[in-house]
C-alpha cells in the first residue's frame, strides 16, 4: 500500500513538472501551440441573456481559432473561486472570468498575477484594483439602469407608481439596474416604489410579487423588471387581472436582456421598454487577446460593450432580428 | 387467563384526558393550527387580505382574484408534490431532493413536445395530452431511477437523488439544445392559468383532481398499508409477503408522475421554462410540507393530508410575507423564523410538554380544594 | 421508613389512555436482598421500573430513599443516578464501538477534560475486583454478550448505587454465564446493595433471591420470603388462578399432534439456502407437530426460512400436497398455505407503529392482493374475533402493536397467521421472553391445531417444551440435520446426546 502511494506521488510530481516546464514555455508566448484559456462563466440556463453569452464565448474560442479552452459554468462564487485556482495551477494563459459576485477574488486574482496567468473580465465587474487584471469587457450596467431611468421619465407621467422587480440580489446586473432607479425614486416626490422585491431572476416569482401586489388594491403603472423573463412573470400577472399594458395601456412594462422574444413583445406593443444587455463580449476579447500576444496591451482597462434602449415606439422589425439574443 | 381491558374497572376515563389534550396529540394539529393562527393574523392586520372579486382578464374572461385565489392557484405545484414526498418519505425513511431538478426536465420535455424543437412556436406540435403523457414517462424514468438505487443499491434517498439534483437541471438544458423554447399556443396556457369562461384557477382544479385520486388509490389499494409496513419494518413486511424493494421503487416512481404534473403546471403557467430557476429550492419546501404535517422523516406512518395542509400553509406564509411586501432580502429569514417555531411545535417532546403545561394547573386547583 | 429498607415505595399510581398500569403499589427493598419483581407481561414490572428510575412521571405516590428524610424527587433517568438508583437493561444500552472504560465513564465526567490513563485505571480496578474478565481498553463490542451485561452492572456499580435493578438481564446468557451474573449479584448483595432482579426465568429466581414481590394487572399481590412460596404457589400468584398440571397439556387436548397417517403436507428435498444449512429432508403429515430442536446457531431457524422463503433458496425441491412447487419468497409460501412466526418478534415480526389490527390482517390482507383492502369493517371483525379468541390485552384495536407487552405481540403475530387459516404453521420460538401463563396458552394453541387437522413446526429452546409438543424433532448440529427422534426416544436424555453427537462416536 506504502509503495503504492509513493508511486503515485512520484507520478504526480513528475506531472506536475511537466506542467510547470510547459507552462513556461508557452508564457513565452512563441510557441506557437494554442493559446491555453481558462473561461469562468454563469451557468448558461439561467436566462436568454447568458444562453447568448456562454454560446458566444465557446463559440469563438474553438481549437480552430487557435485556442485550447476550458470552460466551466456556475452561479456560486465559492465554486467559481476554486475552479479558477484549479485553472491557475493548470497555466493557463488567460482566465476570461465572468464573477458570479463582486467579492473574494483577491487570492485568485494574486495567484493568477503570480503565476502570470493574465486575466480578462468580461460581462461582471468585481471588486478589485484595476492592475490585477489585464481588461474587463462589460455591459455598463449603471448605465443600462440610467439609460432606461432617463427614458422612464422622458414619458413625463405626472406619478410614477413602480413595481420594481430585481434580479438576484448582488448580482452586477441588479446592482447597475437598481441604482439607477434608487436614484431617481429618493430624488423625485412623484416617484414612488409600490414594491420592491427580488424575483431572483425567476418568472413564477415575479408573477407571484405582481399577484400580491394587485391583489392589494394598490394603484401601480409602470413595472421595471430587470429581466425580460421577470418582465413576462408580472405581465402575466396583469393579463390575468384584466389590467392592459404596453403602448395605450394602463402600465408600463420595461425589461432588460433583449431577448428576440421580448423585443416581439415590444414590436407588438405590449411592452413599453427593453433595455440591451450586449452578450457579445467574445470577439473584443479574443481581439485583446490577440494584440497582447502581439505585445500590445489595449488602451483601455474597461472596455464597454455598445448597449441601446429600445421604446416600444421605434423599434424595428430589423432591429428585432439584429439586436435579438 | 387474565381479565381483558374491556372491564369496565381497568377502563379508565381520566379527568385530564382533555379535549385539549387529546387535539394537541392528533396528527394534523399543528398543520391546522398554523394555518389558523395564519388566517386570524390577517384577518386581524387586514381583513382586506381575504377580498375576492370577480375581474375580467386581457381576453374578456372572467377570472376570480385575491390573495386567497393566489394561494390556492400558487400552492398547487407544491400540494402535488408533498403528496408524493410523503409515500417516498414513508416508505424509504428519506426524501427525494431532485423534485425541483425533475420538474425543469418534466417541463422541458413537454416544452419540447409541444414546440416541435423550434424556440419559439405559436400552435401545438403535438397533442397537448400526449406530450403531458410523455413528460410524465420521463419523470417516472426519473423517479424509478432514483428509486432503484435506494431500494436495490440500499443508498441514502438524499446521496442517492442527489445525483439527479445536480444533473436535472442541465439534463432539461440538453433535451432542449440549452434553448430556452416558448409556446405562445393559448391553449397550452390553460392547465396553467384560467379555461375560458371558468374563474377559477386550472391550477386549484388540477390539484383538486390529483387530491382525489390519491384518496381513492389510498381507498381501493393496499398502498397505504404496505408503504408504511415497508417503511416501519421492512423485515417483517417481507415475510409478510411484501416486496419492500418493490413498494420502494413504486412511490419514487409516483412521485415522478406528482413531479410530472407540477412540472406541467409551473410551465404552463408562462409557456416558457428557465431551467435554472424553475422550482428551485421547492424540494426544501415540499419536504417541509411533510414535516409539518406531523409525518415523522424518518418514515413509517403518514398522513398525506396533514402534508397537503402542510404545503398550504408555506404558501399562505410566503403569500403573507408578500402582501406585507417584507423586504426581499430578509423574506428567507422570517419564514426561516416562522418554519422553526411550526417544527419545533410540533416536535413529540414539544407537543408532550405543551400538554403538560394544560393539566398542571387544573391539577393543583384540585388538591387546594 | 422501615427499619433497613434501602428503598420505599408508597401507593404508587400510573395511568396511560385507557389503562391504569400501576394501582397503588407498595414496594420495599432492603439493604443485602436480591429481591425478584415478579408478574406476566404486563402486570406492571417494567411501568413500577421505569417510574422508579424517572423514566415516566408517576400519577400518585411517594418514594423513599435509605438515608434520605423526606418523599424523594426523581423526574429523570438523571436523578435516579444521583439517589443512587442504576439500572441494567435487558438490551444493552451501552455503545459497542467505544472501550470498556469510556463505557463505564461515559456521561460521567466532570467539565470538558478526560484524564484517559486515570479512567482507564479506575476502570481496570473496578473490573478486577468484581472479577470481570475484560480489559479496560478493549472494544466492549469485542465482549461476548455476558462480558457486556457485567461491564454495565459494572458501570452501575461504580456510580456508588445503593440500589440496582437488574432487567431480564439473563436472557441473552447461556448457563455459565448466568452463573458469572449470578456470583457477581452476590458479591454485590454482601457488599450491601440492593438489588431488584426481573426475570421469566423461575428457577433463577429461586436460586438467588431473597424475596419476591408479585404484581399482577398493575396491582400488588404481595410479597413474600422465597422459602415461604413454593413455585406452584408463585405460579398460580402470577396467574390469578390455580394453575392447572402444566406437565399434562398433551393428554388434555386428546394425544393430538402424533399422526403419521396420511400422506405428507409438505416435503422438502436436499433443500439449502444462502444462510450456510447442508442441505436437509422434510417432511411434514397433516395433524402432526414436530421441531428442529438444536444449540443456538445450529441451523434450526434456517431450516424453517428455508422452507418458508425467507432465505435465498439455493438448491432442492419442496413439494406441498404431492405437487412439486417453487417457493422462492415468502409469498409463495404462504400462496401454499405456510405461515411462519418468526424468532425475532421485534426485528422480524411486528410491524411496530401500525395498530394491532392492521398487524393482525396484514399477511391475509398481502395474500389477498394490492388492488383488493378489506373493508374496514371487515378488518375490525377480524381483529376483534382474534383479539378476543387469543384474549389479547390491548387498549383497542388501534393501539400501535409496539405498546403492548411482548406476550401480547406474539399473540398479535400468531393471530395474524392464524387468520390465514394455514395448512402448515411455523413457530420459531413462540415463547421466547414471554410470561408463563401465555407460554402454555399457546402450546395448548399448538396441540389443538394439530388436533383440527393442521400440521405445526414448533422450535424451542427450552427441550421441556418441545416434550411436551412435538411427537417427533429433528436434532440440528453445526448446520447438519443429525438425527431424527420420535415416540420412545423423545426423552431429554435422548435428545442431549443426539445434540452432542454422542451416539456417533
Amino acid at each position: 500500500m506504502k509503495k503504492f502511494l509513493a508511486l503515485i506521488l512520484s507520478c504526480a510530481m513528475v506531472l506536475a513538472l511537466a506542467a510547470c516546464g510547459g507552462g513556461n514555455n508557452s508564457s513565452n508566448g512563441s510557441s506557437g501551440g494554442p493559446i491555453k484559456v481558462g473561461v469562468i462563466n454563469n451557468d448558461p440556463n439561467e436566462s436568454g441573456y447568458r444562453t447568448a453569452n456562454d454560446r458566444a464565448m465557446r463559440e469563438m474560442f474553438t481549437e480552430a481559432n487557435g485556442y485550447s479552452a476550458t470552460f466551466y459554468n456556475n452561479n456560486d462564487a465559492a465554486q467559481q473561486i476554486a475552479t479558477a485556482q484549479q485553472m491557475i495551477q493548470d497555466e493557463v494563459d488567460f482566465l476570461l472570468l465572468s464573477p458570479a459576485s463582486t467579492t473574494g477574488w483577491d487570492t485568485v486574482l494574486q495567484d493568477a498575477q503570480k503565476a502570470g496567468t493574465q486575466v480578462i473580465l468580461f460581462d461582471r465587474m468585481l471588486e478589485a484594483d484595476d492592475s490585477m487584471y489585464v481588461a474587463a469587457v462589460v455591459s455598463d450596467m449603471p448605465a443600462e439602469g440610467v439609460t432606461a431611468v432617463n427614458w422612464l421619465a422622458d414619458q413625463g407621467l405626472s406619478e410614477y407608481n413602480i413595481i420594481h422587480i430585481q434580479g438576484h440580489m448582488g448580482s452586477d446586473a441588479q446592482l447597475g439596474r437598481t441604482g439607477a432607479l434608487d436614484e431617481k425614486v429618493a430624488a423625485e416626490a412623484s416617484w414612488n416604489y409600490v414594491t420592491q422585491q427580488t424575483a431572483d431572476w425567476d418568472e413564477a416569482t415575479a408573477k407571484t410579487i405582481t399577484q400580491s401586489v394587485i391583489n392589494s388594491g394598490k394603484s401601480f403603472n409602470v413595472i421595471y423588471a430587470e429581466n425580460d423573463g421577470m418582465a413576462r412573470g408580472a405581465v402575466a400577472a396583469l393579463d390575468e387581472a384584466g389590467i392592459t399594458h404596453g403602448v395605450d395601456g394602463d402600465v408600463i412594462v420595461m425589461g432588460f436582456d433583449c431577448n428576440s422574444w421580448a423585443l416581439e413583445e415590444l414590436a407588438a406593443g405590449r411592452w413599453n421598454y427593453d433595455g440591451q444587455c450586449n452578450p457579445f463580449q467574445a470577439e473584443t476579447i479574443h481581439g485583446i487577446i490577440q494584440d497582447l500576444q502581439k505585445g500590445t496591451s489595449p488602451s483601455q482597462k474597461v472596455i464597454y460593450t455598445p448597449e441601446q434602449g429600445f421604446d416600444a415606439k421605434t423599434i424595428t422589425a430589423d432591429d428585432v432580428t439584429k439586436y435579438g439574443i | 387467563m387474565s381479565t381483558p381491558v374491556k372491564d369496565p374497572k381497568t377502563q379508565v376515563k381520566r379527568p385530564d384526558e382533555s379535549l385539549f389534550k387529546r387535539l394537541t396529540r392528533h396528527q394534523m394539529f399543528i398543520p391546522l393550527a398554523a394555518l389558523t393562527l395564519l388566517v386570524l393574523f390577517n384577518l386581524i392586520a387586514d381583513p382586506s387580505f381575504f377580498a375576492v372579486s370577480l375581474k375580467e382578464n386581457s381576453l374578456g374572461n372572467p377570472v376570480l382574484s385575491g390573495n386567497l385565489i393566489s394561494v390556492l392557484d400558487n400552492a398547487s405545484e407544491l400540494v402535488i408534490l408533498a403528496i408524493g414526498m410523503t409515500l417516498v418519505t414513508a416508505s424509504s425513511g428519506g426524501q427525494d431532493i431532485s423534485v425541483g431538478a425533475t420538474m425543469a426536465i418534466a417541463g422541458s420535455v413537454i416544452l419540447r413536445m409541444v414546440c416541435g424543437g423550434q424556440i419559439t412556436a405559436d400552435t401545438l406540435h403535438m397533442p397537448l395530452i400526449l406530450a403531458v403523457l410523455i413528460g410524465v414517462l420521463a419523470t417516472m424514468l426519473c423517479g424509478a431511477f432514483n428509486g432503484a438505487l435506494v431500494a436495490y443499491f440500499k443508498i441514502q434517498p438524499m446521496v442517492a437523488t442527489l445525483i439527479m439534483y445536480t444533473a436535472g437541471r442541465s439534463i432539461a438544458a440538453w433535451i432542449n439544445n440549452n434553448e430556452l423554447p416558448i409556446m405562445n399556443d393559448l391553449t397550452f396556457k390553460y392547465a396553467g392559468t384560467f379555461l375560458p369562461g371558468i374563474p377559477v384557477p386550472t391550477p386549484i382544479f388540477i390539484t383538486i383532481f390529483v387530491i382525489v385520486v390519491f384518496w381513492l388509490v389510498l381507498k381501493f389499494t393496499n398502498l397505504g398499508l404496505y408503504t408504511q409496513s415497508v417503511g416501519i419494518n421492512p423485515n417483517s413486511s417481507r415475510l409478510n409477503g411484501i416486496n419492500p424493494q418493490a413498494i420502494k421503487l413504486l412511490t419514487y416512481v409516483i412521485l415522478g408522475v406528482c413531479v410530472a404534473v407540477a412540472g406541467f403546471i409551473r410551465v404552463s403557467r408562462s409557456g416558457s421554462i428557465n431551467y435554472s430557476r424553475i422550482a428551485e429550492n421547492i424540494e426544501m419546501d415540499a419536504i417541509l410540507a411533510v414535516a409539518l404535517g406531523g409525518n415523522a422523516l424518518s418514515g413509517g406512518k403518514f398522513n398525506i393530508y396533514g402534508s397537503i395542509v402542510g404545503a398550504y400553509v408555506i404558501q399562505f406564509l410566503t403569500t403573507t410575507l408578500y402582501k406585507y411586501e417584507v423586504p426581499s432580502t430578509a423574506l428567507p429569514a422570517y419564514k426561516a423564523v416562522v418554519v422553526i417555531l411550526l417544527v419545533v411545535l410540533s416536535a413529540p417532546v414539544v407537543r408532550e410538554k405543551l400538554s403538560q403545561v394544560k393539566k398542571a394547573p387544573a391539577k393543583t386547583a384540585k388538591e387546594v380544594s | 421508613m422501615q427499619q433497613g429498607a434501602v428503598l420505599e415505595m408508597r401507593g404508587i399510581c400510573k395511568y396511560f389512555p385507557g389503562v391504569k398500569a400501576l394501582q397503588n403499589v407498595d414496594f420495599t427493598l432492603r439493604t443485602g436482598e436480591i429481591h425478584a419483581l415478579m408478574g406476566e407481561n404486563g402486570a406492571g414490572k417494567s411501568t413500577l421500573i421505569k417510574v422508579l428510575t424517572g423514566v415516566y412521571p408517576k400519577d400518585g405516590g411517594e418514594i423513599h430513599i435509605g438515608g434520605v428524610d423526606g418523599a424523594a424527587v426523581i423526574r429523570s433517568p438523571q436523578d435516579a443516578q444521583n439517589a443512587g438508583i442504576s439500572t441494567v437493561y435487558q438490551e444493552i444500552t451501552l455503545c459497542p464501538n467505544l472501550s470498556v472504560a469510556e463505557n463505564m465513564y461515559i456521561g460521567r465526567t466532570r467539565g470538558m477534560g478526560t484524564n484517559w490513563k486515570k479512567m482507564n485505571q479506575g476502570a481496570e480496578k473496578i473490573l478486577r475486583s468484581l472479577g470481570i474478565p475484560a480489559r479496560a481498553q478493549q472494544q466492549l463490542g469485542s465482549c461476548s454478550i455476558a462480558v457486556q451485561q457485567m461491564v454495565a452492572i459494572a458501570r452501575a456499580v461504580d456510580m456508588e448505587c445503593k440500589v440496582l435493578i437488574l432487567d431480564e438481564p439473563t436472557s441473552s446468557l447461556d448457563e455459565q454465564e448466568v452463573q458469572k451474573l449470578f456470583g457477581l449479584m452476590r458479591d454485590l448483595k454482601a457488599k450491601g446493595v440492593g438489588i431488584i432482579f426481573v426475570t421469566h426465568f423461575l428457577e433463577q429466581v429461586y436460586e438467588v433471591c431473597d424475596r419476591i414481590t408479585v404484581l399482577r394487572d398493575g396491582q400488588l399481590v404481595g410479597e413474600y420470603v422465597i422459602e415461604d412460596l413454593p413455585r406452584v404457589q408463585l405460579v398460580s400468584k402470577m396467574l390469578g388462578k390455580e394453575l392447572d398440571d402444566m406437565a399434562d397439556i398433551k393428554s388434555e387436548v386428546g394425544g393430538a399432534g402424533v399422526s403419521r397417517e396420511g400422506a405428507p403436507v409438505l416435503e422438502a428435498r436436499e433443500l439449502c439456502s444462502s444462510a450456510g444449512i447442508k442441505p436437509f429432508d422434510f417432511e411434514i403429515r397433516r395433524g402432526e407437530v414436530n421441531g428442529f430442536t438444536g444449540l443456538l446457531g445450529s441451523g434450526r431457524s434456517e431450516c424453517v426460512r428455508a422452507i418458508f422463503g425467507a432465505d435465498h433458496v439455493t438448491g432442492g425441491s419442496v413439494r406441498v400436497n404431492g405437487r412439486d412447487v417453487k417457493i422462492h419468497k415468502p409469498l409463495d409460501a404462504m400462496k401454499q398455505g405456510i405461515g411462519y412466526l418468526p424468532e425475532d418478534r421485534k426485528g422480524d415480526g411486528i410491524v411496530g407503529d401500525l395498530s394491532v389490527r392492521e398487524n393482525i390482517i396484514l399477511a391475509l390482507q398481502v395474500m389477498k392482493g394490492f388492488f383488493r383492502p378489506f373493508s374496514r369493517a371487515q378488518a375490525v371483525a377480524f381483529a376483534d374475533e382474534y383479539i378476543k379468541l387469543l384474549e389479547i390485552k390491548t387498549a383497542s384495536a388501534d393501539t400501535p402493536i409496539k405498546s403492548l407487552s411482548g406476550g401480547n405481540q406474539q399473540k398479535c403475530i400468531l393471530a395474524r397467521w392464524l387468520l390465514t387459516d394455514p395448512k402448515y404453521l411455523i413457530l420459531d420460538e413462540p415463547t421466547r421472553g414471554i410470561d408463563i401463563g401465555t407460554k402454555i396458552e399457546i402450546q395448548k394453541l399448538v396441540l389443538k391445531l394439530a388436533a383440527a387437522g393442521k400440521s405445526v413446526t414448533f422450535i424451542s429452546s427450552e427441550i421441556d417444551e418441545m416434550l411436551r409438543t412435538c411427537s417427533r424433532l429433528i436434532v440440528m448440529r453445526d448446520r447438519k440435520a443429525v438425527g431424527e427422534l420420535t415416540g420412545e426416544d423423545l426423552t431429554q436424555a435422548k435428545i442431549m446426546a443426539t445434540i452432542a453427537g454422542g451416539d456417533e462416536a
